[in-house]
């Protein structure tokens, strides 16, 4: 459910204000539930999204997905075989293959945007979240929870699943290919990361009551 | 239906990496420590030479091959278009669709829309300020597909690798391809989406 702000005056007149990040309007912070959504009335922009998972939740979401991520890379996403030959690939074989020579520079783009940064997405929100749940803020969180806004539009494993579909046909044709373990641990961590990556962790500046300097 | 203030009117800006609410006099969020902007430091300047230099890396990437295969000792060299035909030509029309519309469609759709957005906002254009709001949110959500070709060599180039039998080797035109795709994607993300609604206000920049 979709709310227009212009349609709900009721946020209260002491609410606290935000700003709209794609045209600068202000606005006094609306209260949402869960489901709903405030869009910018001049812009059109996503304002607000009431919170879908709790600090709970979020957590064990992130637990799940490191479980995942070790997973996905410690075992092949493909292999494939010819005549009677047969071939495997993790997803650090897939960087490592682009690592050669002068394209060296892409293969350091590939790692960022399918190990290293949901990787490190991983690690920050648990870090970020075990203190949170006790109320407690973690050493460095204003470091993290600012890597967290810079990693996440780096991490591409959504991409990487489909490109991952499109190699399966590419060379089913000429040879047999099994999709591995390694492949259905990662289209679970595609689903969790979409899930815990987004923009929900911000909620916990304010829920901590991060002081100002 | 009157519309809301605007933070700068109101003496406030807006932290990017936090979401905090800041003075205008603040130097640094209170909050986060980020370095606060009122706009995006040279939005314009730096989205623009972004955007070109992803033009010209394009060329290269279409011309040089981005893949060798090596199939039974008979060797081929495929760009992104040959691959497209080959696939279209194997029967896979929805794949060579699916490859088309990420290493062509999105990429060139980029160019032209971060084109207008920049041209308009340094006119101070006031013509369809909702709509360039949101074609400049479209193409910071699909930006980043264009990665599949990239991800597509990587893989098949990890897998094929049966010395004497078939090989599949990574070429240079991938190279610039990904290039293509950062700069891209730094070029949407230097530029000031808050530059289109400026034209409204008097003062400005
Ligand atoms: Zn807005
Ligand atoms: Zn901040």
């Amino acid at each position: 459910m979709s709310t227009d702000l212009a349609t709900r005056p009721d946020a209260p007149d002491d609410a606290p204000l935000i700003i709209c990040e794609h045209c600068d309007s202000v606005y006094r912070r609306p209260s949402l539930a869960r489901r709903q959504s405030a869009h910018c009335q001049r812009c059109g922009a996503l304002l607000e999204r009431g919170r879908h998972l709790s600090t709970d939740q979020l957590l064990a979401l992130s637990i799940a997905a490191a479980v995942l991520f070790l997973f996905a890379n410690a075992f092949p996403v493909l292999s494939i075989s010819l005549q009677g030959l047969s071939n495997e690939a993790t997803l650090w074989q897939t960087v490592e293959a682009l690592a050669q020579g002068r394209i060296t520079l892409i293969a350091l783009v590939t790692g960022l945007s399918i190990i290293f940064a949901p990787g490190l997405q991983i690690i920050l929100l648990i870090w970020v979240l075990v203190h949170a749940r006790s109320g407690r803020i973690a050493p460095g969180f204003r470091t993290c929870m600012r890597a967290l806004e810079h990693l996440r539009p780096w991490s591409m494993l959504e991409v990487c699943l489909l490109g991952i579909l499109v190699a399966i046909i590419k060379l089913a044709g000429m040879l047999d290919v099994h999709p591995g373990l390694g492949l259905w641990a990662m289209a679970m961590l595609t689903v969790l990361i979409i899930l815990i990556g987004g923009r929900d962790i911000r909620d916990l500046w304010n829920e901590l009551g991060v002081p100002s300097r | 239906m009157s519309q809301p203030p605007y933070a700068a009117d109101l003496g406030l800006q807006l932290c990017h990496d936090c979401g905090q609410v800041c003075r205008l006099s603040d130097r640094d969020c209170p909050r986060c420590d980020a370095v606060l902007h009122r706009r995006k430091p040279n939005s314009i300047a730096r989205t623009w030479a972004l955007l070109v230099a992803a033009l010209i890396f394009y060329l290269p990437a279409n011309l040089l091959p981005v893949m060798f295969t090596d199939l039974f000792g008979h060797g081929s060299e495929n760009t992104i278009l040959s691959g497209v035909i080959e696939f279209w030509k194997g029967g896979s029309w929805d794949i060579a669709l699916l490859i088309f519309i990420a290493s062509v469609i999105v990429p060139c759709m980029k160019f032209f829309v971060l084109a207008l957005l920049l041209v308009t906002a340094q006119r101070r254009s006031r013509w369809a300020m909702r709509e360039r709001a949101r074609l400049y949110r479209f193409i910071e959500t699909i930006g980043y597909w264009s990665m599949l070709d990239v991800l597509v060599v990587a893989l098949v180039a990890a897998l094929v690798q049966f010395r004497t039998l078939s090989t599949i080797e990574p070429r240079l035109g991938i190279l610039f391809f990904g290039l293509v795709v950062v700069l891209t994607m730094l070029a949407s993300m230097s530029f000031d989406p808050r530059l289109i609604w400026d034209a409204e206000r008097q003062d400005a920049r």
